[in-house]
């Protein structure tokens, strides 16, 4: 007599303690087997693309903070180098603002890669890893804190500069904080890349192949992971990443597992930068010198009737802009982030189309899940380092 | 003059009897209760530390009162029972896995004999609820049914989370339950007896009769360690903690079976995770590590082993992921059960040839 | 291969279907018709290696004939070298190829094209909306869609 068995259909999210925000999983499970999975997405869409359309090309750049919300700096840099692009001011970028700039953003991928592995740990089990990441992720966002006066949504860069210069005295503080950080990553792998179960939980878990990867779009460190040796920093540098030294860790497993070598290896790489570009970091000034498009310095503000012009005519009326289109991608900690900016002549961006990592990204999911067991989904969600706010804008 | 101590039998001095076993039941009750919720304090400030955090410290000196607290919360909370479920299984289920957890405790031997005169004859009162004579197959029937009231749970609740955590846990327990019980075969074999009693009694010896090494007890854990890890490993997973948490695994099943318990029902769920690592600690320690036997007085050294054990237990859970459901299937079936089945074998042969 | 190597293979390939090619800032965009998307882009990606397709969207100047624009972002990873393909479409026939034949990634950046911009996407597996409700009326991303939102005031400013 053959048994009567249906598929059962269970629904994972969208308030569901690992779906690392409103992602919504429909799952169909033969037992534990996952037979179908169908993410659906826009439980947080607030219509970033469509406000940027209204606001000036300033104030866009703190809705881009509330892009992938774990790396607000790393949002900035690719927004504000976009406008730079369409600006045609990219050589104008004064050296200092490029290293600040250059730091902030290596910092933001430790801090995002400390909140990725918190989690993913933590959706294996592994509850301790998390509150370590989340020690370190601490010093970050009080670095933040101090660059920007935000610990989350800092809004630092501006197109053509900075807000503000560096505080005193906080070079060394990321200095210190960066060069204890090699050991804390020891720390880590410590706990889990020796660890059997760790191994037995991510080896071999949410493959995906070079080709199908590619295919389906996925970028960053899970596509290093597959074997593409494909970094933005190193292979299209921008705001001056070809003048330090690093590696790009490239893994051929395709797994889980391998994605969480790539990622961790990626901050050990991201220290190394960290501490060249302080080296490098010499005083100057911290914004471009193109009065028609950059805020002048509050002390010229107050002193000098032409910046006192400039300063009203861009805070009322923003900066006009050649007509034209251009795509910047930057390599922000999640894979490409990409600005495709289409300027029809005026003060507000015509269209801003955002290509957002975790949103391709995502689209590997159910490739990936589809004929393994209900833990592995938790597992490829993890691995993936999704965050909601950047998928559905 | 030595007097022999008289046991107490319920036929020749009944009200004695039937009182000192009242206190007896209501000590052994209550300090269980207590620990239970002492653990979840323990519990919270050891992973606390570990993490590089405080863990409870605001209620109470030391966050002492937090049980306290978190019970008096749970307990005034709305209990809500969904419309969906079953309601009788419903309510019966926690009952049913916190009530096998408490009862196992009445067979384990917590020390020595009290001695105490009355009416001018000398009585002996063993530390120990009842000394049954098949205590172990006791223990091991009542961590059976500790399994029924998971699966109740997981049904009558009507949710799909609920189910899988109930099926899973029901896979689990089975399987476990099978090399857990063959793993401490052994010490049937060795101890030629079931009493716990008799089993502590067997540990007092000198380490495998030689007199030369007195000072070494005949504590099982050196004879049959194998046994103790099978043993040990096979009881994290029955108790459902980490890393064999995979029945309420939080990020997989959001609660797993009792996902749609509130209020007081959810905290008998807790208090049972807890009884239940008292229990099998209390068993460890029985069967392996010489019950009450010691360097102290008798009950504590009791009290002692068993704080270990859930240390231990606790410190498993600071440091391991969680397996996964396919793996925890072959952990049990392909490398414990045979494991468990050559150990019988070895200690058969060993048996016969001493 | 240059940009312009790149565009010249492709006029003469397709030489009726490349309607103009504008540089700006270093970027190349092609425009050509909608009719053979689907083997221009093939040809993109076979013949020049674009086996990226970085982002797809749909731009609306609304006013201008024909009004929508879809466009295709498209890498090479291993020349690591960027092109822009841009396709017009018509409001009254909105629609155009899918070519997640070509790129699978394509699926969800036309699905999001189509639940924000309105532009139907022909022959794709999955067209529905993404990232708005699956009852949404309207296509929010279009400029004749109120930035407040349907049967909303527009703001005027605190009142105070």
């Amino acid at each position: 007599m053959a048994a009567n068995t249906e598929t059962m259909t269970i629904n994972m999210g969208p308030q569901h303690p690992s779906t690392h925000g409103v992602l919504q999983l429909i799952l169909e499970l033969d037992g534990e087997i996952v037979v179908k999975a169908t993410p659906h997405i826009g439980f947080l869409h607030r219509g970033i693309e469509k406000l940027s359309e209204h606001r000036t090309y300033h104030q866009t750049i703190p809705l881009t903070d509330r892009l992938d919300y774990l790396a607000p700096m790393s949002n900035n840099l690719g927004y504000v180098l976009a406008v730079e692009k369409l600006l045609g001011i990219t050589d104008e970028i004064p050296e200092r603002v490029q290293r600040i700039r250059v730091i902030m953003a290596e910092l933001t991928r430790l801090k995002s890669h400390l909140v990725w592995l918190a989690c993913h740990a933590l959706d294996i089990g592994a509850m301790t890893v998390f509150l370590y990441c989340f020690r370190e992720r601490e010093c970050i966002t009080d670095i933040y804190e101090k660059v920007s006066g935000a610990r989350m949504t800092s809004n630092y860069f501006r197109v053509g500069g900075l807000a503000e210069d560096l505080p005193d005295g906080l070079e060394g503080d990321i200095r210190d904080f960066v060069e204890s950080m090699p050991a804390h990553i020891e720390e880590y792998e410590g706990l889990l890349t020796g660890n059997k179960i760790w191994q037995k939980r991510t080896i071999g878990v949410g493959e995906i192949s070079a080709e199908a990867a590619i295919d389906i779009g996925i970028t960053g460190p899970a596509l290093r992971a597959s074997g593409v040796d494909w970094d933005l920093r190193r292979d299209n540098p921008y705001s001056g990443y070809e003048d330090y030294d690093f590696d790009v860790p490239v893994r051929e497993g395709c797994d889980t597992f391998d994605r969480y070598k790539v990622r961790l290896d990626e901050m050990r790489q991201s220290t190394r930068i960290i501490l060249q570009a302080l080296d490098k970091l010499k005083p100057g000034p911290i914004l471009a010198d193109c009065p028609k498009v950059v805020l002048p310095a509050k002390q010229d503000v107050v002193n000098n009737i032409e910046s006192l012009i400039h300063h009203f005519k861009i805070v009322t009326e923003g900066f006009k802009t050649e007509p034209g289109e251009i795509y910047q991608g930057v390599e922000a900690p999640k894979g490409e982030l990409g600005f495709y900016l289409v300027a029809d002549g005026s003060a507000y961006p015509f269209r801003m189309k955002i290509r957002p990592p975790s949103f391709v990204n995502l689209q590997g999911l159910p490739q990936m899940v589809e004929g393994k067991l209900l833990a592995d989904v938790i597992a490829v969600i993890g691995t993936l380092d999704i965050v909601l706010g950047e998928i559905d804008r | 003059m030595v007097m022999t101590p008289e046991v107490l039998t319920l036929s020749e001095t009944p009200w004695l009897f039937t009182g000192v076993m009242l206190v007896k039941i209501a000590v052994a009750f209550v300090v269980t209760l207590l620990i239970v919720a002492y653990a979840t304090y323990a519990e919270r400030k050891t992973i606390g530390r570990m993490q590089t955090r405080m863990g409870p410290t605001m209620t109470g000196p030391k966050g002492l009162l937090q049980p306290i607290a978190d019970g008096l919360k749970l307990f005034f909370k709305e209990d809500i029972i969904p419309a969906q479920s079953h309601w009788a299984a419903f309510i019966l289920a926690p009952m049913m896995i916190l009530a096998p957890a408490f009862i196992s405790i009445a067979v384990i031997p917590f020390g020595g004999d009290l001695h105490f005169n009355y009416d001018g004859v000398l009585y002996a009162v063993p530390m120990q609820i009842t000394d049954l004579n098949i205590g172990l197959l006791f223990i091991i029937a009542m961590a059976g049914l500790g399994v029924y009231g998971i699966v109740l749970a997981g049904l009558a609740s009507n949710s799909k989370y609920a189910l899988l955590g109930g099926i899973r846990s029901t896979a689990q327990m089975i399987s476990y339950e099978l090399a857990v019980g063959l793993s401490i075969v052994v010490i049937f074999m060795l101890s030629e007896t079931l009493s716990l009693r008799g089993i502590v009694a067997a540990q007092q010896l000198p380490l495998w009769g030689l007199e030369s090494v007195s000072y070494i007890p005949n504590w099982y854990i050196f004879c049959q360690p194998l046994a103790f890890g099978l043993f040990v490993i096979g009881s994290m997973a029955e108790i459902n903690r980490t890393p064999f948490d995979l029945p309420e695994a939080e990020t997989e099943l959001v609660s797993g079976f009792c996902t749609e318990y509130s209020a007081m029902k959810y905290a008998l769920f807790f208090m049972a995770e807890y009884a239940n690592m008292i229990t099998v600690s209390a068993v460890a320690t029985t069967l392996f590590l010489g019950g009450w036997g010691g360097p102290f007085y008798g009950w504590i050294n009791f009290l002692l082993k068993v704080f270990a054990f859930m240390f231990f237990f606790i410190w498993i859970r600071a440091t391991f992921p969680r397996l996964r459901y396919d793996q925890l299937m072959f952990l049990g079936w392909k490398i414990m059960l045979p494991l468990a089945l050559v150990n019988i074998v070895l200690t058969g042969i060993a048996i016969l040839l001493w | 291969m240059s940009d312009q190597a790149i565009v010249e293979k492709l006029k003469a390939k397709f030489s009726s279907e490349v309607l103009n090619v504008v540089e700006f800032r270093g970027e190349t965009t092609v425009t050509v018709n909608k009719e053979q998307i689907v083997e221009i882009c093939t040809f993109m990606r076979d013949k020049f290696g674009f086996n990226l397709l970085c982002d797809l969207c749909g731009v609306d100047y609304m006013g201008t004939s024909p009004r929508f624009m879809v466009v295709y972002n498209l890498y090479n990873i291993a020349t690591k070298k960027r092109i822009r393909i841009k396709a017009p479409v018509e409001e009254k026939n909105a629609n155009i190829d899918t070519v997640s034949t070509v790129w699978g990634t394509a699926n969800w950046h036309e699905r999001e094209c189509w639940d924000l911009m309105g532009i139907k996407f022909n022959n794709h597996p999955d067209l529905r909306r993404i990232l708005m409700p699956a009852d949404w009326e309207g296509h929010p991303l279009r400029k004749d869609y109120p930035v407040q939102g349907p049967d909303r005031e527009p703001y005027q400013g605190r009142l105070s």
